[in-house]
């Protein structure tokens, strides 16, 4: 076993524990307002809590700073890191990446696939006016995308994809009635097998908000994405996957 | 400076002659929505569009909808337009191109029935004016200009209301993403939005009359906001026009570049919109502050003074003063940068100076933003100052959670804080900024213009749609050819009538 190490948050002198937050609660600033706030503050473990701050946002709600030291401890040894299985790449990363390892820019085609009308999805992604304050792939320099918009059928998606030579397909499902998002996608990927020698096919990306995540192979593609992905995301991991 | 405005107009010019030759199905739809359609059928596709879609078929476009809507209801296939609207889309429509005297009645019909729409954006107007005068405007310029977006019309309300009460001069309710890109505007109160709120005529109406009533209460009239663009610009501005909206986000070239529509589709509509929004008195907000959120702000600065007169342009021709002029740009250069603040000082009094009357839109950092709220605080008080300093119309209020959440309650709250303090420690310094006629900032301010001049002599030689096609505007190659909305797109016939263009057209500047 890993020797235990200890630390303390540091304000001004080792150990001392001190902390800062910020927080409103729905409560007339006033006295009750303070004691609340230091009582919500003492639950997070700060003791003694300052409430150096506090002001009356609208006539319901007051917004407080506090400051104090945590009784809480951290133990370095115990720490684990969540590792995601693809580094995270700013966009001139992806863009060198893909300019020296493919030599050729990436081709990614999008579409919302069967009858589903709602492009929400695919043009956060896609557009250059990106999602989250992410710019959408189109802005990547070295990828060509091709945005096929809504309800494309398969036989379509698959043949614009060969014309294209595509090197990844991004499928967006946001209907869900039925199960239709399901269906569509184990349509797209047959139809995939189908068309391109094994392990020819271009890489197949599916998106959409009612997904798992860890169903990729269970629906016969390499990778599913869930709500709130960012355009960010979605190019790191297709540099990764295919450069 | 004459040179600049000079050569705007020529670049401008062939894209005017384009806008007027050609009309769209959501121009069409705009028309008839002037004349009182609404409403949507089962499967909650608007009636316009069906209208539209269905005259379309049976007669094609080229001489507009008007004529054959209006020959079709004077012949008395049906009483009013809802029932044309009715049977048409089962195929009953019975259309024709009227000629000779049916030509005439349906030519006055239509004019009589278009023109209720113009007066209702002209009985809006006057309101406004009386609601100006009765209640008091905005204490000062910059207006502070904060947004909502819940996506729920009911839960936008309170909160913007609240942000009212709190000194918002201007709301904005950002619309759903995506909107734009849909090629019908929704119907009635909506509640599902996606990261902002349907822009619907009902919920314009809704929202209008809650602000009024908060303009009541603080003695000041409190402006909304919202979006003409994407594929249903024209419809958006006529519904914008007959709900009383006060503002609109209206650019040239934003749905060309960052959404890909088509640019022909684009301009056309915009024409139509920006001529609604003068008569409505209008104030248009233009998007420059995009261009800086994908290039860089100081090697792309003069980019944004080249769209900037472009939009002057249009907007002057399509019949705008000045004073509707909200001209964009943005705090967006990196504060890493040697003497970054002199630079956004230079680049924005360049703004100021080349549009002296213009209530500029002044947009806070985003993409210098980080994770570091205490820095972005800074950033957002030295946004605030310089838009302070060179007397910018319209105050975006900056947050210091961008990029990190929607603005929570308090984040609100400190930021108008900051645009308060500011804004009254600063009051009137705007005489005493000054900077010498050779010094760094006069220099910069001279630089950007010379790149900017040089830039539309470009344009003027290869053709502004060239330009846009090859990607001179945010790095973003947008031929004329292709985008979204393109298949909307109809070349006009000599016959061609349009009583809404015919009521709002102005003698070109």
């Amino acid at each position: 076993m890993t020797e235990r190490k200890l630390v303390r948050p540091y304000g001004d002198t080792t150990g001392d524990g001190m902390v800062q937050v910020s927080f409103t609660l729905p409560v007339p600033a006033g006295k009750q307002a303070e004691g609340a706030a230091a009582q919500l503050a003492a639950s997070m473990g700060i003791d003694p809590a300052m409430v150096v701050h506090s002001k009356a946002v609208g006539a319901d709600h007051t917004f407080f700073v506090i400051y104090g030291p945590v009784k809480h401890l951290v133990d370095l040894s115990a720490v684990t890191v969540a590792e995601r299985d693809y580094p995270l790449l700013s966009p001139k990363e992806v863009n060198t990446g893909i300019r020296r390892g493919l030599r050729r820019k990436m081709v990614v085609l999008g579409a919302c696939v069967g009858t589903d009308a709602h492009t929400v999805g695919i043009d956060a992604i896609l557009n250059i006016k990106g999602f989250a304050g992410e710019k959408g792939l189109e802005y990547y320099r070295e990828m060509r995308v091709v945005n096929l918009g809504a309800q494309v059928g398969v036989p379509q998606l698959v043949e614009r994809a060969q014309k294209e030579k595509a090197d990844a397909v991004l499928i967006s499902q946001v209907v869900t009635q039925k199960e239709a998002h399901l269906t569509t996608t184990r349509e797209v990927a047959a139809a995939f097998s189908e068309a391109y020698p094994a392990g020819r096919r271009p890489l197949l990306v599916v998106g959409g908000p009612r997904f798992d995540e860890s169903a990729a192979a269970a629906l016969g593609v390499d990778r599913i994405f869930g709500r709130g992905t960012t355009p960010g995301e979605v190019a790191s991991y297709l540099a990764h996957a295919l450069v | 400076m004459r040179r600049a405005r000079t050569l705007a107009r020529r670049a401008g010019r062939p894209i005017v002659d384009l806008a007027t030759s050609h009309t769209t199905v959501s121009l069409e739809r705009a028309t008839i929505r002037l004349a009182g359609l609404e409403g949507a059928d089962g499967e909650r596709v608007p009636w316009v569009n069906r209208l539209v879609d269905a005259v379309r078929q049976e007669v094609g476009l080229e001489h507009g909808v008007a004529l054959p809507v209006w020959d079709a209801l004077v012949r008395g296939q049906a009483p009013d337009l809802l029932t044309l609207a009715q049977k048409a889309a089962t195929g009953g429509g019975g259309f024709r191109i009227p000629a000779g005297r049916d030509l005439v009645r349906a030519r006055s019909a239509a004019k009589k029935a278009v023109g209720q729409g113009i007066r209702r954006i002209d009985n809006s107007r006057r309101q406004r004016e009386r609601l100006i005068r009765r209640h008091g405007d905005a204490p000062r310029r910059p207006w502070i200009y904060l947004i909502v977006a819940t996506g729920d019309i009911y839960e936008d309300i309170p909160q913007a209301c609240a942000a009212a009460r709190a000194g918002a001069d201007v709301i904005a309710v950002i619309r759903s993403t995506g909107q734009s890109l849909l090629d019908y505007v929704p119907e009635g109160a909506t509640r599902e939005g996606y990261a902002g709120t349907y822009a619907t005529g009902e919920n314009f109406r809704l929202m209008r009359a809650a602000l009024d009533e908060v303009s009541r209460e603080l003695g000041r009239y409190v402006r909304l906001t919202n979006y003409a663009s994407g594929l249903c610009m024209p419809e958006i501005a006529a519904l914008a026009g007959m709900e009383r909206l006060d503002m609109m986000l209206n650019d040239s070239m934003y749905g060309i570049l960052f959404r890909d529509i088509n640019p022909v589709r684009t301009f056309v509509d915009q024409r139509f919109s920006r001529q609604i929004h003068a008569r409505a008195g209008i104030v248009i907000n233009t998007g420059e502050d995009n261009y800086l959120t994908t290039a860089d702000a100081v090697e792309a600065a003069h980019t944004v003074t080249v769209s900037q007169l472009l939009n002057e342009f249009f907007a002057k021709e399509a019949g705008l003063p000045e004073e509707l002029m909200g001209l964009g740009h943005a705090f967006e250069i990196d504060p890493a940068v040697p003497q970054s603040f002199r630079l956004e000082l230079a680049h924005a009094l360049l703004a100021r100076t080349l549009f002296p009357a213009a209530p500029l839109k002044w947009m806070p950092p985003t993409r210098h933003m980080t994770g570091d709220v205490f820095r972005g605080y800074l950033l957002n008080g030295f946004f605030n100052l310089a838009g302070a300093l060179t007397g910018q119309g319209i105050l975006l209020v900056g947050m210091m959670t961008e990029a990190v959440v929607t603005p929570w309650l308090s984040d609100r709250d400190l930021a108008l804080d900051n645009v308060r303090y500011v804004l009254d420690a600063c009051e009137g310094l705007t005489e005493d900024f000054n900077p010498p006629p050779d010094g760094f900032i006069a220099n910069r301010a001279q630089q950007v213009l010379g790149e900017a001049v040089e830039l539309l002599e470009r344009i003027v030689d290869e053709g502004l749609l060239a330009a846009i096609g090859d990607g001179t505007f945010a790095g973003m190659r947008r031929p004329e050819n292709a985008g979204r909305g393109l298949d909307g797109v109809v070349k006009r016939a000599d016959g061609y009538v349009n009583p809404a263009i015919e009521a709002l057209e102005v003698v070109a500047p």
